[in-house]
């Protein structure tokens, strides 16, 4: 579904991905893992398209999208739950989940994937006409994954998910993304918490300082000393 | 000023001059709607971009010579017609609109990555290239603006000594302006578009992230302000009928000052803002008493025939006021208090 071949992607001079190669098969859940700074985010950035890479290629169902930019990427269904959620502080929590469905015009598929959100989320609908910014923390996460489904993605990108959650809510956060994985959706996921991503994912892949170091099925990444040591703790 | 011919009004003895006071808050009311017209403008750019658009006032100069050609073109000084002056008003707000986008697309996108201060500079290159490009193209000279409205008065009344004139030109200007508000409102806060320009002042990225062409935003955005200005440019030149190419400095800078006054980024505070600097202004001429025989003294004023003449202060202190205003809310009358992101 998702194809990343060689991927160069500059801060400035500063180089954030060195030849980032990667796939993602259709109805896979594929995680990144690694430390602070090792590329995770700007591999997802480049994905949406905030970011441009200066080489390398991204297809997406055989079409290229390198240099797409992000609003054309969402109607094709790259849809991304940016990191620190970035919620529409002043707006409603309808209002954010109405701006998740703006690239749609199928109003009877938008109503029918609001009702959607609302029995993956519940308190998002009791909180409907709150404005976004009051919501906590973990609503915010849930109003921002809300929001994205809005958009009927096909392909969910997720940037950290669990930052900055209680350890109670992250594993509502885990079981809505195997819930929304089982729905059809393929997620490619950035986790710090690398113990929960990998439980939850098909494959993986450990970066570190911009480059692809280790890949392969989650189990055996799990299993894999090396990661052990230095991701889960032991 | 009207109120220049009776003895200037002071609030203590305003029942007296109750009619002149009565003036002064319509002047101020007519000269607030145009600042609050252009204020937006600021205010959404800013909003979108987090850029002072300091080239606003020139397009608002635009606007009134684009209506000047257009009224012209049209004969509305001989023919005058209700569906002459709104063509007159169409036309220059639709030019100014493709000004304002074309402003946006080759001086500021390019400029989209870069500190801010470059793009301020470029704001300020850009206002200079039109107020003297302007006088290259127009002319350096006043031009008079033609009639599109037949002035006359609507409320005439005497009161102890003194007058309240209130014209149809100032009912219309009034009008325009508060319906081109509540358009803007019903735009930004009801239509596809208007809940688009909110996330994108709210966070651009994010509104990527939704599928928002954020490019096409602020384009529009762009348009929508420029356009508001035009109206602000047309209508100002009902009531003070000579344009000239440098006519926009004054009242865009006036303006900047009423979108910070009410809380730049923020809608209503623009118009807010933009109302208080028209009767700050306004009042300032004629209420203070105490003025003249300071500034006498100072050397800074001299009497005349009519008075001593503070005229040329009116803006010093409507600027004094805004100075003191922030000195007490920094974040304007409206504007929130930046939260620091966590």
């Amino acid at each position: 579904m998702l194809e990343i071949s060689r991927l160069d992607v500059y801060y400035g001079v500063i180089r954030a991905l060195h030849s980032v190669s990667l796939h993602v098969g259709k109805g896979e859940i594929v995680t990144l893992i690694g430390a602070n700074g090792a590329g995770k985010s700007t591999t997802l950035r480049t994905v949406s398209g905030l970011l441009r890479p200066l080489a390398g290629e991204i297809l997406f169902e055989g079409e290229d999208i390198t240099d797409m930019p992000p609003h054309r990427r969402v109607a094709l269904g790259i849809v991304q739950v940016p990191e620190g959620r970035r919620v529409f502080p002043q707006m409603s929590v309808g209002e954010n989940l109405d701006l998740g469905a703006y690239a749609r015009k199928d109003k009877a598929g938008i109503k029918q994937d609001l009702e959607r959100v609302f029995s993956l989320f519940p308190i998002l609908a009791e909180r409907r006409k709150q404005a976004a910014g009051t919501l906590s923390g973990g609503q915010q996460q849930m109003l921002a994954i809300g929001r994205a489904l809005m958009a009927r993605p096909r392909l969910l990108l997720m940037d950290e998910p669990s930052l900055g959650l209680a350890p109670l809510i992250v594993k509502d956060i885990f079981h809505v993304i195997a819930e929304i994985r089982k729905q059809g959706v393929t997620v490619l996921l950035v986790e710090q918490n690398a113990h929960m991503a990998l439980s939850i994912a098909d494959r993986g892949y450990v970066l570190e300082t911009g480059r692809v170091t280790l890949s392969g099925p989650a189990k055996e990444l799990m299993a894999n000393e090396e990661v052990k040591k230095a991701y889960l703790g032991g | 000023m009207a109120g220049s011919k009776c003895q200037p009004a002071n609030l203590l003895t305003g029942l007296v001059f109750l009619a002149d006071w009565l003036q002064q808050l319509t002047i101020g009311i007519v000269l607030g709607s145009v600042y609050a017209l252009i204020a937006l403008g600021y205010t959404m750019v800013y909003g979108v971009l987090r850029l002072i658009n300091f080239a606003h006032g020139d397009v608002y100069m635009l606007g009134a010579f684009f209506g000047y050609f257009a009224a012209n073109a049209l004969r509305t000084a001989e023919h005058p017609s209700l569906w002459r002056a709104a063509a007159v008003f169409l036309i220059a707000m639709g030019l100014c609109a493709l000004v304002g986008m074309t402003i946006e697309r080759f001086a500021y996108r390019p400029l989209r990555q870069a500190p801010r201060l470059t793009a301020l500079i470029t704001a300020i290159g850009v206002s200079f290239l039109l107020e003297y490009g302007g006088q290259l193209v127009f002319g350096a000279d006043p031009k008079s603006f033609p009639d599109v409205i037949e002035t006359k008065p609507v409320v005439e009344w005497e009161y102890k000594g003194s007058f309240l004139i209130i014209t149809n030109t100032q009912v219309v200007i009034v009008v325009v302006a508060f319906a081109l508000m509540l358009l803007l409102r019903f735009i930004v806060l009801h239509t596809k578009i208007g809940k688009a320009m909110r996330a994108v002042a709210q966070d651009r990225e994010a509104a990527a992230l939704m599928g928002v062409n954020t490019d096409a935003v602020i384009s529009f955005t762009f348009a929508l302000g420029s356009a508001l200005a035009a109206a602000g440019g047309i209508l100002i030149s009902l009531y003070q009928p000579s344009i000239d190419p440098l006519m926009g400095v004054l009242p865009g800078l006036k303006a900047f000052v009423a979108a910070v006054l009410g809380g730049i980024g923020n809608i209503p505070g623009a118009v807010l803002g933009g109302l208080l600097m028209g009767l700050a202004e306004t009042f300032v001429i004629a209420n203070t008493l105490w003025l003249p025989p300071i500034l006498m003294r100072l050397g800074m004023a001299k009497e005349s025939a009519s008075g001593v003449d503070i005229s040329n202060y009116a803006d010093a202190i409507a600027f004094l006021i805004l100075i003191v205003v922030l000195l007490v809310r920094p974040s304007g009358l409206l504007g929130s208090v930046q939260r620091e992101k966590v």
